[in-house]
């Protein structure tokens, strides 16, 4: 079961790659939201049922509504247009994309460690990738900040692999999660959309020697 | 102790925050520098001694701390100043913020300093990019917000990809059939650690924490955040801040130096360390920016400590007297800058001229911030520098040494001719009538840091050796 919804997780990045519409962007968001929820329970079963409670909370709560609802929020706000505006064609991206799983699946296969699970490995560190591509590639600010999200839960799935002997690391993940997504969201996207009516990455290219 | 200072910085941080009224916030301000100097003090006496079982005031950490305590009451004093000067834009709520943050920032650091365990480095370097963001966007303009929006989303990647390492680290500690990740605990099962995971958690931490320490990859975010950020706040990111960067790298790299693996983490670090030098060149040589300049020397004087780190012998000793040397060096003259903005009311170098007219005073500490920042004798950094150099002679790196000398010289000429502008060649315009009196009281703080800085290296006190030697034997 686990390894069903690992591999929907990584279904849903060749989705993203394609999709045109910000608002499928923060879809996506809200469903991998939900199957990093199915995965903590799955998979967490050998730590203390408070800890457990917290990290599911946090991935359904923080994971799967809020960030995606507060992006829809600046969104709306500031009147931002709907297209994604790749600098790449949708093909080449899906591409690229299902290059990078490739990658991940032979760089795993030469790994020979018995503590490790390959399914965690191989989704945790193409949906990194894939949130790297992503902020590569788009062109508006809050696009970048969706990948950086997308990036995010690949570190959050990595870190499940490790969870149960090391339930201190995935609180810390879930510390990065809060506080990098409030820090990038909360505080300075705000000021962003009040300081400049079309978030293009284009404004914040001043600063140079 | 920690627990004190820790709680008294953050109740003075938020009441500064809170706090409107101009008379108790330099009040706190005093007591919060009393605090500090007093918790410098107390670490100082109780070396090695832990605390919270994860804060451990080892020799480096007890060095930085007490550089930072030297640098910080300056930056405090000058940051008054800077408000008090700035006033027509500055409300009470902008000057909470800014002081709040500044405490904020130099508590984060002092604790970064001691940890002894890598997620407690890890939660408190990212309260300084909190911190440090609140200050670079004091003045709330289109190029600040620029200026934050890059650290703060590099800062995010960057300690995305310090979270990803540890948790390789963990991955390869699980060799060694222990989950305890203090560093007391790696040095101690590093033999026995999967070397595979423990490469990947090397290059990722290591990526990550360049974003502090200023080197490539990740060093841009830190020169806009210093371009940005009021000249008092971008002295601490200069100094204070890459030094909480250095020290998590070394306690890393104290790891990997106990694993066979030493030499393929000098390597990596060689090449990142020359990429800095070679990055710092091409800016320095053609920059306009006084502040981008200074900030661009920060990124060159990292690459030199590093490669000192990764030379071995005498450089590990070098590296560290550096870096504490720059944290001297590199505030004096970002404080100075200061000055140069009042005269000119511009940081471009077309902009400014016959600075020995303006400010006699402020031009000698122009003049000696110069000779420092680039190791010309009696700079202290020439000590350190020479040091760096003959390690590197002597583990036969002649080849890299050549080009690092080459690269210097061109970094001397660059930042030459942009000082000697300032200092000697009069501006193309400039009314006469409106350069401020500066009185020469501004630019004392510069002038102990810089003879302090001269002192430590051609006459260190026995403590101060002591405790480098020490600090050194972290690596085996």
């Amino acid at each position: 079961m686990t390894d069903i919804l690992l591999i929907a997780l990584a279904m849903s990045l060749l989705y993203i790659s394609i999709a045109n519409r910000l608002f499928t962007y923060l879809n996506i968001l809200v469903f991998q939201g939900f199957i990093l929820f199915g995965v903590t329970f799955l998979t967490l079963t050998k730590i203390s049922t408070v800890n457990l409670m917290l990290i599911m909370l946090e991935t359904i709560v923080f994971k799967a509504l809020a960030v995606p609802w507060f992006i829809n929020y600046v969104i709306r706000r500031n009147g931002i247009t709907r297209e994604a505006e790749p600098y790449l064609p949708n093909f080449v991206s899906l591409i690229i994309v299902t290059f990078i799983t490739v990658a991940t699946i032979i760089l795993s296969s030469s790994i020979k460690d018995v503590n490790l699970d390959k399914t965690f490995f191989v989704v945790a560190l193409s949906t990194i990738f894939t949130g790297l591509y992503l902020i590569v590639t788009r062109k508006k600010i809050i696009t970048h900040v969706i990948g950086y999200i997308i990036i995010e839960n690949g570190v959050f799935v990595l870190s499940l692999a490790v969870g149960n002997e090391m339930p201190m690391l995935v609180n810390l993940g879930i510390m990065l999660d809060i506080f990098a997504s409030v820090l990038i969201l909360g505080v300075f996207f705000n000021r962003i959309g009040d300081l400049l009516k079309d978030p293009d990455i284009n404004h914040l290219r001043n600063l140079k020697d | 102790m920690i627990g004190i200072f820790l709680t008294g910085a953050f109740v003075i941080s938020g009441w500064l925050l809170l706090n409107r009224n101009i008379f108790i916030n330099y009040t706190l301000l005093v007591i919060y520098m009393a605090l500090l100097v007093v918790f410098g003090v107390f670490e100082f006496n109780h070396l090695n001694i832990n605390e919270f079982e994860f804060l451990r005031p080892d020799a480096l950490g007890v060095l930085l701390l007490s550089a930072l305590c030297i640098v910080a009451i300056p930056v405090i004093i000058h940051g008054y100043r800077y408000i008090e000067i700035h006033n027509i834009d500055e409300t009470p709520k902008s000057r909470g913020l800014f002081f709040g943050s500044m405490v904020m920032l130099i508590s984060a650091c002092s604790v970064v300093y001691l940890s002894g365990h890598i997620a407690v480095t890890w939660i408190f370097i990212e309260i300084t990019t909190l911190s440090a963001s609140a200050l670079i966007y004091h003045h709330r303009n289109l190029r600040a917000l620029e200026g934050v929006w890059k650290y703060v989303f590099i800062c995010a990647i960057s300690i995305t990809f310090v979270y990803i390492g540890i948790l390789f680290l963990s991955l390869s500690l699980k060799d060694a059939g222990t989950d305890d990740m203090s560093f007391e605990s790696l040095y101690a099962n590093a033999s026995r650690l999967n070397p595979f995971w423990l490469k990947l958690a090397f290059l990722f931490i290591f990526t990550g924490f360049t974003a502090k320490l200023g080197l490539v990859p990740m060093y841009t975010a830190g020169i806009d955040a210093k371009d940005k950020a009021p000249a008092p706040a971008g002295a601490l990111l200069a100094s204070v801040l890459m030094n909480a960067g250095f020290v998590s790298i070394y306690r890393l790299y104290a790891v990997m130096s106990r694993t066979p693996l030493q030499h393929w983490a000098n390597t990596v670090m060689i090449v990142a360390a020359l990429l800095s030098i070679f990055v710092a060149t091409v800016y320095m040589t053609r920059i306009k920016n006084i502040k981008r300049m200074f900030a661009y020397s920060g990124i060159e004087h990292m690459g030199l400590v590093i490669l000192g780190l990764a030379a071995g012998g005498i450089g590990v000793y070098a590296a560290i007297l550096h870096i504490i040397l720059h944290t001297l060096i590199k505030p004096s003259l970002f404080l100075q800058y200061n000055q140069i903005y009042w005269v000119y009311q511009s940081k471009s170098i077309y902009d400014v001229g016959d600075y020995f007219k303006y400010n006699k005073v402020g031009a000698i500490v122009i003049f000696l911030g110069f000779i420092s920042a680039t190791a010309m004798p009696p700079s202290g950094l020439f000590i350190s520098e020479f040091l760096i150099f003959q390690s590197l002679f002597e583990a036969h790196n002649i080849l890299i040494l050549l080009v690092v000398l080459v690269l210097l010289t061109m970094i001397i000429w660059g930042f030459g001719s942009n000082i000697f502008k300032l200092l000697f060649i009069p501006p193309l315009s400039i009314e006469e009538s409106k350069v401020p009196r500066i009185s020469p009281w501004e630019s004392l703080s510069q002038f102990v840091l810089l003879g302090l800085a001269v002192y430590l290296a051609y006459n260190p006190p026995m403590l101060f050796v002591t405790l480098l030697q020490d600090a050194v034997k972290l690596i085996s």
